[in-house]
């Protein structure tokens, strides 16, 4: 799995995600054919069963918020299918963000064709995060080292000091990406951000994608048989 | 003789809030060069060296090998000038430290083999070529510079121009960095407080105050003149 091409893996994820949604509910076997299908992804990729498994689920409290409405209509089985597909598909884009480095799955997005500014924008974000996180680790720092602590505070003196700790680190975001700018047009950036990745396809990931196109489909089509 | 690599004649810079940054500067820089920029916080060194690439642009002349800095010229001087930033985690934003080295070449529109090629020369020289495939935030201070440093070697610049580069580095990271400049031949100009790394790798100095220029020699001479040496109207501690 982490050997396979990147595009292969997110059209196989795309795949199985309008293959999950559009399954209808009940029968329930494909659904659960779905998730010994993702049971067996995770077992292959050698990725830890459980804590995928518990990670998707932070899906389930707004699929939840749905699901509870379908109950109020008197929809159970509306209900179960919402939690059931939403969890699912969490798994899947698990699946695939555990076994693809995230440079690699923004070059094969990009490749695939997504636009090439809102690439850019995720990539920034995922290369930043760390820095500006750090800032926030270092402000809490600053803070905790001057006595602070939130328990002294009441409501409105705990919203003041968030809201000064946000300010501040959106201005030194917005100084760092002013700087950032400067440093792109110094290396001749002229609005193009130039890569040189290139995927060669191979005979594994032609027989990975079709597997994992065809095994979910396979699962859906049966469970169209009444 | 041969003419100044960078000549810069009555240079003036105002910022959009009204901040009177540069005064009538004017500056050169002679082939094989090493120039220290000294002077306090807010001097005006960082805005002078952004006009010697064309990330600035005020009244008065600039000119770099000859060129005068226009937008005529702007592609072909930022390959010329190399600027190394402060804030090395500002000059390393692609995925890895490989793509960030390729990012100058591929802009100048050199095939990806080509780009590679001289990535991967330019990590050789700074010493970085192991990290060629890590991320640029799992590096050290010392590392991201010098990865920073090979990023704009990349681009083959006739001049380098570094703003304080030994700011978060560890002695020995400051070392290498000192022994991995005074090997490259570039013209240089090294914005920086740290006066003992100035004076090993300089051969003249400027002293900013206030965005004019106010001082020009020999690098001791500068130091002792507007008294920037760390010590300097220190008491001695009592013995």
């Amino acid at each position: 799995m982490h050997a396979r091409e990147p595009r292969v893996k997110i059209i196989a994820l795309v795949c199985f995600l309008a293959v999950v949604a559009t399954t209808p509910c009940p029968p329930w076997f494909p659904q659960i054919g779905y998730a010994l299908l993702l049971g067996f992804a995770l077992l292959l990729a050698r990725l830890p069963l459980l804590s995928a498994i518990l990670r998707a689920a932070a899906v389930l409290p707004l699929s939840a918020a749905f699901a509870g409405l379908s109950l109020l209509a008197g929809d159970a089985s509306r209900a179960g299918a919402l939690v059931a597909k939403s969890y699912l598909s969490a798994l899947a884009v698990l699946v695939v963000v555990g076994t693809t480095p995230v440079p690699d799955l923004l070059r094969g997005l990009e490749s695939l064709g997504a636009p090439r500014f809102l690439v850019l924008v995720v990539q920034f974000l995922y290369r930043y995060l760390f820095v500006i996180s750090e800032q926030v680790q270092h402000m809490r720092l600053s803070a905790a080292s001057r006595g602070f602590s939130g328990s002294a505070l009441d409501w409105r003196g705990k919203l003041q000091t968030a809201a000064g700790a946000v300010s501040v680190l959106f201005y030194r975001s917005h100084a760092r990406a002013a700087g950032i700018h400067k440093a792109m047009l110094a290396r001749g950036y002229q609005g193009r951000l130039p890569t040189f990745a290139s995927y060669p396809l191979r005979w594994a990931d032609a027989l990975f994608l079709s597997v994992a196109v065809l095994a979910p489909l396979v699962l859906r089509s049966l469970g169209g048989i009444r | 003789m041969t003419g100044p690599v960078i000549e810069v004649r009555d240079l003036s810079f105002r910022y959009p809030d009204g901040t009177q940054a540069l005064r009538g500067v004017n500056f050169e820089l002679y082939p094989g060069e090493t120039v220290a920029l000294f002077g306090a916080n807010g001097s005006g060194k960082t805005t002078f060296v952004l006009h010697l690439n064309g990330l600035l642009r005020g009244e008065g002349v600039v000119r770099v090998c000859g060129l005068a800095v226009n937008g005529v010229n702007l592609s072909l001087i930022r390959r010329k000038v190399g600027l190394v930033f402060q804030d090395s985690d500002e000059q390393l934003f692609m995925p890895t430290v490989l793509e960030d080295v390729a990012f100058g070449p591929l802009n100048r529109g050199l095939s990806r083999e080509q780009a590679v090629d001289i990535a991967r020369e330019a990590l050789a020289e700074t010493g970085m070529s192991e990290s060629a495939a890590r991320a640029p935030y799992h590096l050290s201070a010392g590392e991201k510079r010098r990865a920073a440093l090979a990023g704009v070697l990349a681009m083959r610049p006739e001049i380098l121009i570094l703003d304080e580069p030994t700011t978060f580095l560890d002695p020995p990271g400051r070392r290498d960095l000192l022994h991995l400049l005074q090997r490259l031949s570039q013209s240089k100009i090294v914005v920086t407080h740290d006066t003992s790394f100035a004076a090993s790798i300089a051969t003249r100095a400027v002293f900013f105050h206030k965005g004019r220029l106010e001082g020009d020699g020999p690098v001791e001479q500068v130091i002792e003149r507007f008294g920037w040496g760390p010590y300097a109207g220190a008491e001695s501690p009592a013995s």
